[in-house]
């Protein structure tokens, strides 16, 4: 029996980002409109599996989804044993446009959950001209933290457990469990330190709330949507945020979701996502 | 319902723990390292607990805080929540806010006090055992 075979090609590149090099795995499937995936923090890119396998989805755009370093296949850089990984606004918003340069993506689009629901707000601040469009699911410019993030890594909590076990409260009880578990399976997965890495940025340098004026929609659309069992990052946060936001923001509240709508319940998140990239189709078009 | 009458229908929910803990063997299993003393607040009452290899081996209810010489028990530590929380909580399909644990902390509606390490290293564990009562709540719709 022919083996069924995903639409998705994974690869590796390597790309400097703060000087040093990296080595980054990619996966892409469709063709189109370059549509960049960012994934949430202590994750990685099999978060976007479902949507890279969407026709609905690829028959019209490019869709990329990269492991941050650090995460799923790609590596730490060379001599990451002697340091603390620490992910900072200025990082991180330096890796997603050096990745957009080096596949030289003319007006992507980019879509992040979570932290990257965060970057994609401080891309709309500082890089607007640059993006087609910008996606923030579960996205705000602040929220107020829940926990202490010093129990996500310490040698006598088992780190993979403990932050699946933070986080699983942030999943709709509606999800089904296949989609609870495998994104659950992703925490579990995690190396030592880095989802408390990534939350550095999310909690103590990417407040970007004295910023958030800045943002302009008329240079580049933005799309927010949030989960509706996200305690996270609120739906309340959302529409908090984008009230700073000269001529606003729609903000639409999922029903049913939680904070990783992609792939806790995919088929209840292409309900919400296609009519967006629909959306952006059409603004697309109009700019031709 | 009176407010006596809902506190006595949530004692009695949690009253079954124990057994519905047993009969959850993936929860036992999952368990087997927990070794815990704590203590529960259901709204008004309070309920001493002691956790032997991911089994309930004790569960007490013990006096108002008012009535009590001195604790009955050592515990670790406790976790707090108001009688309208775990009403909630238990709800078949929960509302958004109150279906775990960690988002009645963030909302002030539960409180962990004292050495919460053996909660965070079994965290998973007490998250699902202290859910467990929605089960009965869901049977008996």
């Amino acid at each position: 029996m022919a083996a069924h075979l995903e639409p998705i090609v994974g690869r590796y590149m390597t790309l400097s980002l703060g000087g040093r090099e990296h080595r980054l795995y990619f996966e892409e499937a469709g063709q189109g409109i370059p549509l960049v995936c960012l994934h949430t923090a202590g994750a990685d890119g099999r978060q976007y599996r479902h949507l890279l396998n969407d026709a609905a989805v690829t028959q019209h755009f490019r869709v990329l989804v990269f492991d941050m370093p650090w995460h799923g296949k790609s590596l730490p850089p060379v001599g990451f044993e002697r340091e603390e990984y620490v992910l900072t606004t200025k990082s991180y918003t330096e890796m997603v446009v050096a990745f957009c340069d080096a596949l030289d993506l003319v007006k992507p689009v980019v879509m992040g959950c979570s932290i990257g629901g965060r970057i994609v707000l401080n891309l709309a601040i500082e890089h607007a001209s640059r993006f087609r469009a910008l996606i923030g699911l579960e996205s705000a410019d602040f929220q107020e933290g829940w926990y202490d993030t010093s129990w996500l890594n310490r040698a006598d909590v088992h780190g993979g457990e403990i932050c699946a076990a933070l986080v699983s409260g942030l999943i709709a009880p509606q999800s089904p469990d296949a989609g609870r578990h495998e994104t659950l399976w992703m925490y579990k997965q995690g190396g030592p330190g880095v989802f408390k890495g990534d939350l550095y940025f999310y909690r103590v340098d990417g407040d970007l709330r004295p910023r958030i004026r800045e943002i302009d929609t008329s240079v580049c659309p933005l799309y927010l949507l949030t989960g509706e069992y996200d305690f996270s990052c609120s739906p309340e946060d959302t529409k908090r945020t984008v009230q700073s936001i000269a001529g606003g923001v729609e903000v639409v509240v999922m029903k049913e979701l939680g904070h990783f709508p992609m792939s806790e319940n995919p088929a209840r998140f292409r309900e919400y996502i296609l009519p967006v990239l629909d959306k952006v189709r059409q603004g697309s078009a109009k700019q031709r | 319902m009176t407010a006596v009458a809902e506190q006595a229908k949530l004692n009695v929910l949690f009253e079954q723990l124990p057994d519905l803990v047993r009969a959850d063997s993936d929860l036992v299993r999952r368990g087997a390292l927990c070794n815990a003393a704590l203590e529960v607040g259901i709204g008004e009452t309070l309920f001493y607990l002691r956790i032997a290899a991911g089994r309930v081996a004790a569960l007490e209810r013990q006096p108002s805080p008012a009535r009590q010489v001195s604790p009955s028990h050592h515990v670790q530590f406790s976790l707090h929540a108001s009688g309208e929380a775990w009403h909630k909580f238990w709800a078949p399909v929960p509302e958004p806010g109150w279906h775990d644990l960690s988002a009645l902390t963030k909302r002030g509606a539960a409180k962990l006090d004292g050495d919460i390490t053996p909660y965070m290293t079994h965290l998973q564990f007490f998250k699902d055992m202290l859910a467990s009562p929605r089960r009965l709540v869901r049977e008996k719709r």
